[in-house]
């Protein structure tokens, strides 16, 4: 392709988009809102994801050892369990540690009774924690198996909850992400093709001139990806806006919650949902565009 | 340069609109084509445009065997054919200049030809001083001059106009059958089809007379045969 037909192309590209105004606005309005819809619900689910992560990154087990363990064997107990894929971190947890963290949170004043006493004595520990809670009952069979492990303390109930829900919101992720984007096409075929009919006369005439399929399309499928990014711009600005100030607004007004509602940072949101959505809305345009033209080519 | 042999056409109700039509048309030749309504003749343009597929018979244009034409060869094949229609199929929101200079674009000449090409091709049809005017700021022979211009303006050997001065009032029809005229004393294969009796007596050229699909009369120097 010449390059001055490339530039001609480009430049009908530009100047479909003003000479049909309304259809243009249409267009970009119906990709906005879809995709301002994505951008809404991947940020309620990307939150509630990172919570509920967070929450599973607190779950420890206890692993405690036999009454007659040297110190040898629990560092080697220690080795064994670092080296398994499902652990993320071990904290040894000596007696002392353990009575120290039991009287601050349990006793208070009250436990200057046990001066020079520590009745958690044989109780050290290691405190694991995991990748992935929905690992938690493999991990746990194996730690039982260990030689020298008295027993496994965990919550087998707060673990299949939070991986329950997680694998919940997968699902469900996936099945509204499904049902917008099945809207959206739909939504911008329909506009798309109201568009090209209006336009089906210029293209039958271009097609009598000796036009090829490629020189016919070109323009609408240039007007269609420009159309696409400025509808998936608009909905990125405004729900980049909004974001910050729900998320202002909510760690104000439930300033006691602030240890249960962990938001992601707008960045951690944008840097996926920018070229998420700009790659959603030059494939939406594009494909809208290249298959509605397509019905009207073989004149 | 146009050959038909025993061309047939029917259309998917069953009907046939072509019956077994044979023709030539020798390089030069200027073809007026005429009949009543439904007697066949803008299937014949359609079909020698490639719009249509003839359901039986042989069509070569320009050495061209149209029936055989694969699909991403008609572009190149149209280029080699100028075409006039009686509705003057102008891109409404582009200037004179613009839909001229499409016809060349379209095969991608360099835009310092073009700018060549058009003024000089709108002088030949009398319209150098309107190229930036839209079509709906202009006549309807202005508009039918604009839309001979695009026709020409690649050179084709062929030049087909179906019905050109049939939304247009005598003395326009007049000025865009000179044009034709010209152009075909110029080498242009020219066929026009019309129901303009007055143009085709007083021009007396070869004249094909079609009704219901066949070809009844073909005569050099002809008339327009009176249906009644």
């Amino acid at each position: 392709m010449r390059i001055s037909t490339l530039f001609y192309t480009l430049k009908q590209g530009f100047k479909n988009i003003l000479r049909n105004k309304t259809f243009s606005l249409a267009s970009i309005a119906t990709i906005g809102v879809c995709i301002f819809l994505f951008s809404l619900f991947y940020a309620v689910v990307a939150n509630f994801q990172h919570m509920v992560s967070m929450a599973q990154s607190n779950i420890a087990v206890v692993v405690r050892f036999d009454p007659d363990i040297s110190d040898s064997q629990i560092q080697e107990i220690g080795d064994l369990i670092r080296a398994r894929v499902e652990v993320s971190k071990v904290t040894f947890i000596s007696e002392e540690e353990a009575w120290e963290t039991f009287k601050e949170d349990y006793l208070g004043e009250y436990a200057d009774g046990f001066e020079g006493d520590n009745p958690l004595e044989g109780e050290s520990n290691y405190e694991v924690f995991l990748n992935d809670v929905s690992m938690q009952k493999s991990l746990v069979t194996y730690l039982e198996s260990i030689d020298g492990v008295r027993d496994v303390v965990r919550s087998e109930m707060v673990a299949n909850t939070l991986s329950s829900v997680n694998s919940l919101i997968g699902y469900v992720s996936l099945g509204i992400i499904f049902i917008l984007l099945a809207v959206s096409i739909f939504l911008i075929s329909n506009t798309v093709s109201i568009g090209v009919t209006v336009r089906k006369e210029e293209i039958g005439i271009m097609k009598l001139i000796g036009a090829t399929d490629f020189v016919v399309r070109a323009p609408f499928v240039i007007e269609g990806i420009l159309i696409g990014v400025i509808g998936s711009l608009i909905p990125v600005g405004i729900s980049y806006l909004l974001y910050n100030n729900v998320i202002e607004y909510t760690l104000s007004e439930f300033s006691t919650l602030s240890n249960l509602l962990q938001f992601l940072s707008v960045q951690d949101i944008f840097a996926f949902l920018v070229p998420i959505n700009v790659s959603l809305g030059v494939g939406i345009g594009f494909l809208g565009s290249f298959f509605t033209v397509r019905k009207h080519l073989k004149v | 340069m146009i050959i038909l042999e025993d061309v047939c056409k029917a259309y998917s109700t069953g009907a046939p609109a072509l019956n077994g039509i044979s023709l030539h048309v020798q390089k030069g030749d200027f073809v007026f084509i005429v009949g009543d309504s439904g007697s066949g003749k803008s299937t014949l343009i359609k079909l020698l445009l490639r719009e249509l597929i003839p359901t039986s018979g042989n069509i070569v244009v320009n050495g061209t065997d149209v029936g055989k034409l694969k699909r991403r060869r008609i572009p190149k094949f149209r280029r080699n054919i100028g075409v006039v229609f009686q509705d003057f199929r102008l891109l409404k929101d582009r200037n004179v200049y613009e839909n001229v200079a499409f016809a060349q674009r379209v095969i991608q000449v360099p835009t310092r030809e073009i700018r060549k090409n058009v003024p000089a091709i709108l002088s030949t049809v009398g319209l150098a001083g309107k190229y930036k005017a839209k079509p709906r700021q202009l006549s309807g022979g202005e508009q039918q001059r604009v839309a001979l211009a695009r026709a020409l303006i690649n050179n084709p050997p062929i030049l087909l106009a179906d019905e050109p001065t049939g939304n247009l009032d005598p003395k326009n029809s007049w000025e865009i059958m000179k044009l034709l005229e010209e152009i075909n004393r110029r080498g242009t294969t020219v066929l026009v089809v019309t129901h303009n009796r007055e143009i085709v007596n007083a021009m007396k050229k070869r004249v094909i007379t079609m009704k219901k699909g066949v070809i009844v009369s073909d005569e050099e120097r002809g008339g327009y045969i009176d249906e009644n």
